[in-house]
């Protein structure tokens, strides 16, 4: 008999062979594959797909694979974003797109929602931040509009493997310090340009974490450069799919992780426990260090927003910190929850009541002043403390405004006191 | 495919999406947009860049958003190529898509603001002209030349569809 040639793959790398019908790929492999699940926003798709739909003279591949959700330019604020937002619902009435979304939250936050991910599926997002998804042990990367388009017409697209690289956390995490914290200080220590390279994240401090932080993990995979990222599923994982509605198979744990024994493109491994709250400073989320670095640092607005710092996990730790305190006086701090249903569960939970009673002005679901859009927009000069992703220049506003990132806790901090602030001072 | 020579706009490390097309524009028509194209870091660029020039930047090129306008702008104001250290994912895809050549290298320090430069995709070959050197590259995947040539992903995609090559793509519903 002869030996038997290793064939350990990576979690992306099954994936990839069974969307490209394939027994397995290796890293650098041009492939062709079919698309699970194609999902575009009123800013990326339809305004973008139906002229050139129509100059195909073609239709979806496959309207109920195909998400539509109003995001970036809700509520409409002027006589542009409504015409936009009215031809997104025309398009998804002519084109019988199954599942369209329109004004009900951020698209990222939108999809596990709803149950539409499931681990081992390969899907395409017409948005940066698609790799949130791969919290749920999908394949989920971000495209532009023609290829979108292309995806749209024809179910498949080209990709280049990617190398998996594996990056663990052990050890639980301090009183306020998240995910958002890991990834500033990832952004910093394993640096924004990981590129052709897939993220995944593993270790106990991951396998401890809500689904709401693993997003967060896996959102900021934009920020590191990398193609997406990925974690291994668990109970947790099939439990959170189950509860929005989607169906998963037990069986989906061992089919879709990674063979023990496989080569890694290489291993980061941290300790949780020695982390502390991190802020990245204006204009890139590279430019990150320990908060203490920054603390007194003076802000003008506190923003609670956007698909990675606007969940629910995400105010319930900003009303851990604002419990009981209230915003100083020439401070504002906006709440934009990332969808209608995160609203509506912290309304429940009166986590909502928390933020408002402090001070927060509560803004409509959706990308809103993250994506430059909408409510929340920086003045000249303004200093601006956000749980978004990005602080690139003008991003938010004018080109001269300033922006740090840094954790829901940090932020509520900071709109407490009106500058850079270590959280922990408010969590007992 | 030697095109005469067109001159270089040096730009650095990660020029990043919204300073190619700023996200508070971006429900202007694709042309105005363009005319806003990297005005934060070089204000004239926009307005005195011709058809047929280049841009030669450093690492990261087009990180941050997937908004096809950062590379359509580019596309729209005439650049023959834009040359980097490295792009990100998107940006790059978009480039290519969009009939927009993208390629990785290396050649910051092999070129002044206004060198005039020449490429060849096919062979792999950028040319400073000015200064009389010729930097070579990998050939891109025969795919991705594929789409350039067609002059974009969409344009390729008609000629496969009129080709009959998606024979069972659905119609448009009516
Ligand atoms: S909230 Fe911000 S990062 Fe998230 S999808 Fe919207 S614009 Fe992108």
């Amino acid at each position: 008999m002869g030996l038997l040639v290793s064939s350990a793959q990576t979690l992306v790398e099954k994936i990839i062979a069974r969307a490209s019908s394939r027994g397995s790929v290796t890293p650098g492999d041009f492939v062709t594959v079919s698309v699970d699940l194609a999902m575009a926003h009123d800013s990326s798709g339809p305004r973008r797909w139906r002229p050139r739909l129509e100059a195909l003279g073609v239709g979806l591949w496959d309207p109920e694979r195909v998400v539509i959700v109003s995001d970036h330019y809700v509520p409409a604020v002027d006589a542009a974003s409504a015409a936009i937002l009215k031809d997104v619902r025309a398009f998804v009435r002519d084109y019988g797109v199954r599942h369209f979304f329109d004004m009900r939250g951020i698209s990222h936050t939108i999809m596990p929602e709803n149950g539409l991910l499931r681990p081992g599926m390969l899907a395409a997002g017409g948005d940066s931040h698609s790799p949130h998804g791969g919290a749920f042990g999908c394949f989920i990367a971000g495209f532009g509009a023609t290829d979108m388009t292309a995806i749209a017409v024809t179910g498949e697209t080209w990709l280049t493997v990617p190398q998996t690289r594996r990056v663990e956390w052990d050890g639980a995490p301090g009183k306020g310090v998240c995910a958002k914290d890991i990834m500033l200080f990832l952004c910093r220590e394993i640096g924004t340009e990981n590129h052709n390279l897939v993220i995944e994240y593993g270790g106990s401090a991951i396998a401890a974490m809500s689904m709401d932080e693993r997003m967060t993990l896996c959102n900021m995979a934009a920020e590191l450069g990398a193609d997406t990222a990925i974690i291994e599923p668990d109970q947790k994982t099939l439990a959170h799919i189950r509860a929005h509605g989607g169906e998963v198979e037990d069986a989906s744990l061992k089919r879709w992780r990674s063979d023990a024994n496989v080569a890694y493109e290489s291993v980061f491994r941290f300790d949780a426990r020695s982390l502390s709250p991190q802020i990245a400073a204006p204009h890139y989320p590279g430019n990150s260090g320990a908060l203490s670095d920054f603390e007194g640092a003076k802000i003008d607005q506190a923003y609670i927003g956007a698909c990675v710092g606007a969940k629910y996990n995400d105010l319930e730790m900003a009303a851990s910190v604002l419990k009981g305190r209230s915003v100083k006086s020439n401070v504002r701090l906006l709440v934009a929850p990332a969808t209608a249903k995160t609203t509506e569960r912290a309304a429940k939970s009166g986590v909502l009541a928390t933020l408002t009673e402090a001070g927060a002005i509560l803004l409509p679901s959706g990308c809103g002043a993250c994506a430059g859009m909408g409510h929340g927009l920086l003045a000249e000069g303004d200093v601006c403390i956000s749980t978004t992703n990005r602080n690139f220049k003008g991003r938010m506003g004018h080109k001269d405004a300033f922006v740090y990132l840094g954790s829901p806790y940090a932020v509520a901090a900071a709109a407490i006191t009106g500058e850079i602030t270590d959280p922990r001072d408010f969590l007992s | 495919m030697t095109t005469t020579g067109g001159r270089v706009w040096l730009f650095g490390d990660n020029i990043d999406t919204d300073v190619l097309a700023p996200g508070h524009l971006m429900k202007l028509p694709a042309r105005e947009l363009a005319s806003h194209c990297l005005k934060a870091v070089n204000p004239v660029f926009a307005k005195d860049v011709k058809p047929g020039d280049f841009i030669v930047a450093g690492r990261n090129f087009g990180l941050g958003s997937s908004r096809e306008q950062a590379a359509e702008s580019l596309k729209l104001l005439g650049l023959r190529a834009v040359i980097a250290t490295s792009f990100a994912r998107i940006f790059f895809r978009n480039a290519i898509n969009l009939g927009l050549p993208a390629v990785a290298l290396d050649v910051s320090d092999a070129f002044n603001e206004g060198d005039a430069a020449q490429i060849d995709l096919h062979k792999g070959v950028l040319k400073n002209q000015t200064s009389g050197t010729e930097h070579l590259f990998p050939a891109m995947a025969p795919a991705l030349l594929e789409i350039l040539d067609a002059g974009g992903l969409m344009p390729l995609l008609a000629k496969q569809l009129a080709a009959k090559k998606l024979r069972d793509a659905p119609r448009h519903p009516d």
